[in-house]
This record gives structure tokens, C-alpha cells and sequence, in this order.
């Protein structure tokens, strides 16, 4: 038989009613949480590396005016590489043994998934920021001129950033391994660009310009900002805000990689 | 939904893939109420095929439309179970987080549920392991996880492929024992497997190689017509002699 029926391009219908569907998402939440609960070394590491790595800090620095001048960038920076990671190979386990493509079978919204999945790492995050900032302030001496609460907000952001950065770049990864390879190849050129290393007026122009277009940067500005002054400037405004719109286009774009059907 | 009327219909389906033809223009009825067999060798398209039918495979050409619906419609997402080869749930969670998570999301709530999860679980005889982890189940009971995610919602449409490959045989003759009763409660199956001997327990059968039909007809039917003992030697000899074979 010749085929004379017409070429299906557009699927019709193919956008659900809802966009999110708050039982779903969190449903998707608690399941990543059980998840985590069953797996107890995970979840030390998560809520543990991050206060360690202070610690280190505090020594491998060992002066309590550079520990000050830093500390706060650092709070910033762990748990964005953490959550990076841990959310890239999470997603990545989901593509690979088969559960993604079987609840992009079901009623499930995509933004349900992505949401599911911020939530949940967002609440460890919360747990993680807590962690490290307690440590820091109450025995490791780091000083703060104002509240730690600016401190804790920016971290928390900062760590949902690289969980959203984390589930975006998990859909570029074929495997495994190449998602943990992500982690140096996203990460690392910002934390050498973000000024933690060399203050972003040193640089040259065209590095300048490169860390002006990535997110760490903005991290490590509001942290310096907090560092060195009590009051919320409008500045420290801009840089929450450029955060928060690149930890909403990593999850729109996470969203639009993930695919219902395959080609 | 009436048991006579055809749970799926298509017509010119074909899927290319990265310049390959792995459906070629398939055109066929799924009737509802039955157990229909797709059966061929590995390789020949059944995974595509049950792939395309549940909307997680672009359609090349030609269409598919299940209980009404045309092939991938977000309507269809809660109304057909699905079950891959490789049982795709949560291993790190335990048999009742994956099936009150899976239930979830094909929108059970409260009592529903629960009622659903603990009928599942005393059908695909997992009781007594819903404490624990999937990842510490056999082969055989992790297969059937991704069974009990399939029945879950009781689709009126279901897709299974390979269901019962690597199960002992008193488990497969309850699995199949278990697809009859859904059947006869008016859901349309569709079973695939590359086991001829599975091909006599169907009430219809498509007979697959190579991307095409060899035939489609209950089993009866087809040994008559293909003038064979059993339905391996039928299979041999449509696939020898495919020309004719394929009826329109």
C-alpha cells in the first residue's frame, strides 16, 4: 500500500491543560526526599561537605581578617558545586534507568518534575546553609557586620542556582560519567572568573565580560556585598535578582529538553 | 468501553529512525476485551511499535489512535498502563513509595490510593514486600514492580512488553491467568514477546519481522491458514513465503 496519509509534524494537543499541578510537584518532592532518606551516606555528604570544606578554610587561611574578607563567597560557592553535581546525576539516573521516559508517559507535568525536584533540594539546602553557617559563625569566628539572615537567604538561592544549572546541563549528558564531567567543565570556569580568585576589576576585558554572563559571578558579588556592609542595597537587589531569573531560565530550559517522545 | 470495539486502530504507520525504517507502513486493529500477542524476533520493531502506540516515539507517518485518541494525547497519559522491558522504577525506594508516587502521579488519591496499591500488590503476589527496597528484589519481582506501575491506574489499555521473560513458570501461567481477567473486565492488552510458545495463550496475535506484519488474525486462524501443527511452524512459514500473507 502506498502511503497517501498526510506527515504528522505538529502533535496534536500535545500541551497538557496544566502546566504544574501542586499535589504532583509535591509528590515529586517527597519521593526525591525518600530517596535521599534511604540513602544515609548521600545525605551525610550533602549536609556534611560544605561545613568541612569551612573548616579547611578557616585553617588553610588561618587569619581571622581574610577568613571574614572570604568566608561569606565560600558559603555561596560549596553548596552551588554540591547541589551541582548531586542534581545532574540525580536527573541523569532518571533518563538512564527509564523512569523519566515513563512518567513523561503519564499525567505528569514536566514543570511538576522540575518544581518536585527544586523543592526537595531546595529543602536540603536550607539544611546544608544552616549547617555551614552555624559552624562558621558560632565556632570557626567568621564575623558578619549585619544579620546572617541576608547570608542564609543568598546561600540557600545560590545552592537552588546550582541545582537548577545541575538538572539543565543533565540533559546534555549521555551517560553518567559525562554528568560528573560537567561538573568541572560548568563549574570550575566560573569559580575561576566569579572573583573569588582575582577581583572581577582586575580583569581583562574580555574576562570581564565572560564573568558578567555567568551566574557564580553575581553569587560571589552579593556575598562580598553582605560581607562588607549591614544594610540591603539596591545592588545586593540586582544580584538576588539576577540569580533567581538564571535559576528560573535553567529550569524553563531544563524543561524544554526534557522531551516526551523521542525522534 | 464495549469489549468488540477495536482499542486501537492504525494505518500507514511508519517510524524512521536516524535514516532506518523500523515500522513500515503498518496498518492493523488492536481489538478491546482481548489479549493480542505481537510476536517476532528480537529486533524487529515490537518495542518501537508499543513505543509509538503509548506516544513516546515520534510518528514518521501514517496514524495510530488509541480508545479514540490519536497516538501521544495528554487524555491518553492516565488511561494506558505501560510496561518496558527493563522495569523502569525507583530502585532506591521502597515497592509501596514507587507504586504511592506512580499511583500519584496517574492522579489516585487518599483511599483510591491505597486501595489500588494493595490490590496490585496481592495480584502481582508481592505481598509481604512492601517494607523493601526494590534495589534488594530478584529479577522476577523487580519485573513485576514494573508490572504492578503498568495496572496501577486500571487502564483500559495496556502495553507490555516482554512481561513475562525470565519468570519461573508457575508465575508466568498466573501472569497470563491475570491478563485474561483484566480482559474479560473489558481492558484491551497487548502482550509482546519473542517466545512462540507464549503466542498460543493470546486470543489475537500479530505476527512481526522486520518492521512489517507477517500476519494478524487469532492463532486458530492463522494455523489454518498458513496450514501449520503449531504456531512456530506457522511463524516459519509466513516468514519463508511473507507474500499474501499480510492481509488488508
Amino acid at each position: 500500500m502506498t502511503n497517501v496519509l498526510p506527515t504528522r509534524k505538529a502533535a496534536p494537543a500535545a500541551v497538557s491543560a496544566r502546566l504544574l499541578t501542586p499535589a504532583l510537584t509535591a509528590a515529586t518532592a517527597r519521593r526525591v526526599l525518600a530517596q535521599l532518606q534511604h540513602d544515609a551516606r548521600t545525605v551525610a555528604l550533602l549536609l556534611a561537605v560544605p561545613s568541612v570544606l569551612m573548616i579547611l578554610l578557616r585553617y588553610v587561611l588561618d587569619n581571622p581578617i581574610a577568613l571574614n574578607r572570604f568566608a561569606p563567597s565560600y558559603i555561596g560557592v560549596f553548596p552551588f558545586v554540591i547541589m551541582f553535581i548531586v542534581a545532574a546525576i540525580t536527573t541523569q539516573r532518571e533518563r538512564a534507568r527509564g523512569t523519566l521516559e515513563r512518567l513523561m508517559a503519564m499525567p505528569l507535568g514536566k514543570l511538576d518534575l522540575l518544581a518536585g525536584y527544586a523543592l526537595a533540594f531546595g529543602l536540603v539546602a536550607c539544611v546544608q546553609v544552616a549547617l555551614v553557617l552555624l559552624i562558621s559563625l558560632a565556632w570557626l569566628g567568621v564575623t558578619l557586620p549585619g544579620s546572617f539572615i541576608p547570608l542564609a537567604v543568598v546561600a540557600v538561592l545560590d545552592a537552588i542556582l546550582g541545582m537548577a544549572l545541575g538538572l539543565f546541563a543533565s540533559a546534555f549528558a549521555r551517560s553518567e560519567f559525562q554528568a560528573v564531567q560537567f561538573m568541572p567543565a560548568f563549574v570550575l570556569p566560573q569559580a575561576l572568573l566569579c572573583g573569588l580568585v582575582v577581583p572581577r576589576d582586575h580583569m581583562t576585558p574580555v574576562l570581564r565580560w565572560l564573568s558578567d554572563v555567568l551566574p557564580l559571578s553575581y553569587a560571589v558579588d552579593a556575598m562580598q556585598r553582605i560581607a562588607a556592609s549591614a544594610a540591603w542595597t539596591a545592588a545586593l537587589t540586582g544580584d538576588v535578582a539576577v540569580i533567581a531569573a538564571f535559576t528560573a531560565a535553567a529550569l524553563i530550559g531544563g524543561a524544554l529538553t526534557l522531551r516526551r517522545r523521542t525522534r | 468501553m464495549t469489549s468488540d470495539e477495536a482499542a486501537v486502530r492504525a494505518r500507514g504507520l511508519v517510524v524512521r529512525r536516524t535514516g532506518h525504517v523500523i515500522l513500515d507502513d503498518l496498518t492493523f486493529t488492536i481489538p478491546g476485551g482481548r489479549v493480542t500477542g505481537l510476536l517476532g524476533p528480537s529486533g524487529c520493531g515490537k518495542t518501537t511499535l508499543l513505543r509509538a502506540l503509548v506516544g513516546v516515539q515520534e510518528i514518521t507517518a501514517g496514524e495510530a489512535t488509541l480508545l479514540g485518541l490519536p497516538a501521544g494525547h495528554p487524555k491518553l497519559r492516565a488511561r494506558v498502563g505501560y510496561a518496558t522491558q527493563d522495569p523502569a522504577v525507583y530502585t532506591d525506594l521502597t515497592l509501596t513509595e514507587n507504586l504511592r508516587y506512580f499511583g500519584t502521579v496517574l492522579g489516585l488519591r487518599g483511599q483510591a490510593l491505597s486501595a489500588a496499591v494493595s490490590t496490585t500488590i496481592g495480584s502481582l503476589d508481592l505481598a509481604g514486600l512492601e517494607k523493601r527496597l526494590v534495589s534488594t528484589f530478584s529479577g522476577g519481582q523487580l519485573a513485576r514492580v514494573g508490572l504492578a506501575v503498568a495496572l496501577l491506574g486500571t487502564p483500559g489499555l495496556l502495553m507490555l512488553d516482554e512481561p513475562t521473560v525470565g519468570l519461573d513458570p508457575v508465575l508466568r501461567r498466573d501472569l497470563w491467568a491475570m491478563f485474561h481477567r483484566l480482559a474479560a473486565s473489558g481492558a484491551a492488552l497487548v502482550v509482546s514477546s519473542h517466545v512462540m510458545d507464549e503466542a498460543a495463550r493470546c486470543d489475537h496475535l500479530l505476527f512481526m519481522r522486520d518492521g512489517r506484519f507477517l500476519a494478524q488474525a487469532p492463532p486458530a486462524e492463522i494455523l489454518r491458514s498458513a496450514g501449520a501443527a503449531d504456531l512456530e511452524e506457522a511463524f516459519l512459514s509466513l516468514a519463508a513465503h511473507p507474500a499474501g500473507a499480510d492481509h488488508d
